[in-house]
């Protein structure tokens, strides 16, 4: 037995040790890869180089185009080893802007579904309003979107998912997590910063992935897919995530049960985890 | 930051480019072109200031013999050691077919 364990875990191909473009190529069909605006393109932050930090050739978001079980599918996948995963002008503007045209394919009547890897703290704070109205790009593109063909967001880790790109998440028509994701609006060093270290100490891990790790957000339906650390578990359950087509109601649709909840926390007693889960979890999830 | 321009003898023009790495802690992205006939050209963007005399040092004992094929290098550095850099380059030397 302890033989098979080990032979699972020798057999597994890591999804989060993958650079971006190897996540985007280990989605898409074998062969059907095409990168745009490639690192050649050199399409890089102008900002950057005039603050004294290196830039990345592509910006840290690779586009690539292909299929998925043989359906045209756009990939856009966030690096998040270079500077955190932020988003600035450029790297914004390239997830925004491939969004835009698979819209503009699927009015013109060539499907095109698309999935966004979220590996981002959010906006470039080098780049500030530039990459905050890319955000809102990328925010707008997914709402045109997924009214025709589904939008699948991946949070694998580890880096997770927050600031503005947590909205963009939750925009998504299906979103797929691991263990090791985490998403929220805020990453913990910032809430610990504004609300206190009693209130949230951004070491104590076990706090931390109670609230906003991957398992906790799937148990509480802000996740469609609770995915392993596995390549071949990534593909298949992103397959049964398209399968099931544009959601009837989309997550972003249901503010006014999510608000009523938020309405029901009683804030005389420190928040845990398992306080959450009910909060979510009881009652219609309509 | 620090720029870093470095020229060496070489052979003829690679065959095809590559892309390797990332601007990653401890990492560096090299892009690899084919280059002028008998010239190896090598941009390099550092974040580590102070750094040239190691890059100049390291990238001469690869290229300064000429025999590798023409190549224009854009090495974007985030901290790496010769180490590192040692095996990028290689990796991307591989890549297009001169290993």
């Amino acid at each position: 037995m302890h033989d098979n364990r080990q032979d699972a875990i020798l057999a597994r191909q890591s999804f989060i040790e993958l650079s971006a473009r190897a996540r985007a190529r280990a989605l898409l069909d074998a062969g059907s890869f095409r990168e745009l605006i490639g690192p050649f393109a050199r399409m890089t932050s102008p900002w950057l180089t005039a603050q004294g930090i290196v830039p990345q050739a592509d910006d840290g978001v690779v586009i690539a185009k292909g299929t998925l079980d043989g359906k045209a599918t756009v990939v856009a996948a966030i690096e998040g080893s270079f500077q955190g995963g932020s988003l600035g002008e450029v790297a914004g503007a390239k997830i925004a802007g491939a969004l835009e045209l698979a819209a503009e394919d699927c009015r013109q009547g060539r499907l095109t579904q698309a999935v966004i890897l979220f590996e981002t703290g959010g906006v470039r704070l080098q780049e500030a309003n530039l990459g905050l109205a890319a955000i809102a790009e990328i925010h707008s593109a997914i709402v045109d979107l997924r009214q025709y063909a589904p939008v699948v967001g991946i949070v694998a880790g580890t880096v997770g998912c927050f600031g503005g790109m947590s909205i963009a998440a939750g925009l998504c028509s299906y979103l797929m997590v691991t263990r090791e994701a985490r998403l929220g609006l805020n990453g913990p060093q910032v809430i610990e910063q504004e609300a206190g270290v009693e209130e949230y100490d951004s070491r104590d891990r076990p706090l931390i992935w109670g609230f906003t790790g991957g398992e906790q957000r799937y148990e509480t339906g802000f996740a469609d897919a609770f995915i392993a650390d596995d390549v071949a578990d990534v593909q298949t359950q992103l397959g049964a995530l398209f399968a099931r087509g544009v959601p009837a109601r989309h997550r972003s649709d249901r503010h006014g049960d999510f608000l009523a909840r938020l309405a029901r926390v009683d804030i005389s007693r420190q928040a845990d985890s398992a306080m959450v889960r009910a909060l979510f979890t009881k009652g219609e999830q309509a | 930051m620090e720029k870093i321009h470095l020229e060496y003898p070489a052979q003829q023009p690679a065959a095809r480019a590559t892309h390797v790495g990332v601007v990653g802690s401890g990492d560096l992205e090299v892009l690899a072109e084919p280059g002028e006939s008998g010239k190896t050209v090598i941009d390099i963007r550092t974040s580590v200031d102070g750094s040239g005399p190691v890059w100049t040092a390291q990238l001469a004992r690869l290229f300064a013999a000429g025999r590798l094929p023409a190549v224009k290098l854009e090495i974007n550095d985030f901290g790496a050691t010769p180490g590192v850099v040692q095996m990028r380059i290689a990796q991307a030397l591989e890549e297009i077919g001169h290993a």
